[in-house]
């Protein structure tokens, strides 16, 4: 086993190398100095009490929430609707239809943000929360789609078939058998792809327009206003620690939804 | 009449419920994803003229400019090589790891591992950036640590505001991309497959070689693919810390658009770059077309 062990510490390092900015987070949002430098100086909260008095932060985070959660709802029913035909019937033409669905997961997101920018102004859409919202669901729907095809698939169609033979229509088969079923994959669904677009900058900056994101609101800080570093470190925890807990509803919803349909854990949520 | 009933049977057929049910998804696709890219290519064809007018005769125009300006040509160079090396490290770094849980970790630990993987993926990709600036900063934490330690006496330059810090930042943040597809590659591996090779005389590393490592490259090909693509768009990476010499061609695209306001010449750039990145990929898979239905 010394092969196993060289491995393990090099897994540790790896580990660490994938940690090791998440943790210098709080420590420097912590510490009593605008530079950004070892030796540490002294504890201080003043970069977090400082977050309460932004009201251009306030109303970046109150859009980005309406942005997310608008997101993850159509993101979701749309991704029920792509991952239901795709495990339950066959039909011509579904690879290359779900395929192009899933394109951008490997498509560069400026490459979806300038081809909708295009299209939104020709049409006369204008920019603004919309258009963002527009762009987020293509982003997030393969996410939503390789969540749910694993929460359906896992489903026993002998359940489906019952209901039937007891006198359900298709629809109230759907709705009490189908739906409790898959509830955890869709609020694993909802929580990622909420997520996803909370955090997401490229295509919100070029479609937001003037309604300024958390994410285009965080780059503009970082990019401009050099002396608030310490303040968008202090950011940055609030909103790290934010996803971890999302994520972890999202893992125990996903867990919980693999039991309930009587399937074996293979983790992971891609 | 038969053509009636052919239809009659067809509208009962799974065919047309599988249709129905994937057409809203489809449809959305297809307004805001074919759509826009069709008229993207479009838009390259045409040219500017002024501030929001264009001229629609068709143009190679800006094609040209983008193959014949020195800046631009170079530009899409060095965004190919920053993306294949980031991909060279994520990928190389990333195996290990991904052997390490497959094989090495019991299987009710296993999503425990992977779930870590993942964590700091989840968390905002713009403070990861942004930390890795402030990481590997002319006066940052990797500076000021080792010049408090005295094991440097000034602070390292070529750490920081280069290509070297781009490619460190996205092989961080493309980490779990990389990992993931091998983990799965490796788990189909029929485990006996590795004990007959060692029964029939082989080393481990032989083994590895000859067994473990072409069932492999199915995952290999998807980790190559989901971190060298994506990459080449990214420009949130270059503007924070790439410096002068880090810049890639997305933020020559971001630029065009939102300030040159030359759309077309934006979007022949994207056209292009778009094209050199599925290029390079099917030339990579068809490289390793023998062995991409390994894994069973």
């Amino acid at each position: 086993m010394r092969k196993g062990r060289g491995l393990r510490t090099y897994t540790i390092f790896y580990l660490i190398f994938l940690y090791a900015p998440i943790v210098l987070l709080p420590l420097f949002a912590f510490n009593d100095s605008k530079i950004i430098a070892f030796p540490l100086k002294g504890f201080t909260t003043d970069w977090f009490v400082a977050l309460w008095h932004k009201t251009e932060l306030h109303q970046a985070v109150l859009k980005s929430l309406i942005i997310a959660v608008t997101t993850a709802v159509f993101a979701t029913a749309l991704g029920v609707f792509a991952a239901r035909a795709g495990t339950k019937y066959r039909f011509r033409g579904k690879g290359p239809v779900l395929g192009f669905i899933m394109l951008p997961l490997v498509l560069p997101d400026i490459i979806v943000a300038v081809s909708l920018l295009v299209v939104l102004l020709r049409i006369g859409m204008g920019l603004g929360m919309t258009a963002a919202i527009l762009g987020h669901v293509v982003i997030c729907l393969p996410f939503a789609i390789a969540i749910l095809n694993s929460a359906f698939s896992s489903l026993d169609q002998s359940l489906e078939e019952a209901a039937y033979d007891l006198g359900e229509t298709p629809f109230s088969a759907f709705r009490l058998v189908i739906l409790p079923l898959v509830m955890p994959g869709i609020i694993s669904s909802l929580l990622i792809t909420f997520t996803i677009s909370l955090d997401e900058y490229i295509i919100a900056s070029f479609l937001v327009g003037t309604e300024e994101t958390l994410p285009v609101y965080l780059f503009n800080q970082m990019t401009k206003n050099s002396r608030e570093i310490p303040v968008v470190l202090a950011l940055g925890t609030v909103l790290v620690l934010f996803s971890i807990l999302l994520l972890g509803i999202a893992e125990y919803f996903r867990r919980r939804g693999i039991a309930r349909t009587g399937g074996k854990d293979t983790g992971g949520f891609l | 009449m038969a053509s009636a009933e052919r239809f009659g049977k067809w509208r009962r057929s799974e065919g047309l419920r599988g249709w129905l049910m994937v057409s809203p998804t489809a449809l959305y696709a297809l307004a805001f994803l074919a759509v826009p890219l069709v008229a993207i290519v479009a838009l390259s064809f045409v040219s500017q003229t002024g501030v929001v007018t264009y001229d629609y005769t068709p143009t190679w125009k800006n094609y040209i400019e983008a193959f014949v300006e020195p800046q631009y040509r170079a530009l899409i160079l060095r965004s190919v090589i920053i993306s294949l090396a980031v991909t060279a490290l994520t990928v190389l770094t990333a195996f290990p790891v991904a052997y390490f849980i497959s094989f090495h970790v019991t299987p009710s630990r296993k999503s425990l591992w992977l779930f870590l993987i993942t964590i700091p993926f989840w968390t905002s990709y713009l403070i990861r950036v942004f930390l890795w600036k402030v990481i590997l900063g002319y006066n940052g934490v990797v500076n000021s640590a080792l010049l408090w330690l005295g094991v440097i006496d000034e602070p390292l330059g070529w750490i920081n505001y280069n290509a070297n810090a781009v490619v460190l930042t996205l092989a961080h943040a493309y980490a779990p991309f990389a990992i993931l597809p091998i983990f799965v590659a490796l788990e189909k591996i029929d485990r006996s497959l590795l004990e007959a090779g060692q029964d029939l005389g082989e080393t481990r590393f032989q083994t590895f070689l000859r067994v473990t490592l072409p069932l492999a490259v199915p995952g290999v090909v998807a980790a190559v693919l989901i971190v060298f693509i994506p990459t080449i768009g990214d420009y949130v990476t270059p503007r924070l810390i790439g410096g002068k010499d880090g810049t890639m061609i997305a933020n020559l695209i971001q630029s065009q658009f939102l300030r040159q306001n030359n759309a077309p010449l934006g979007s022949a750039l994207a056209v292009i770059s778009m094209i050199t990145v599925a290029a390079i990929s099917l030339v990579f898979v068809f490289l390793n077309r023998k062995n991409m239905r390994g894994g069973q």
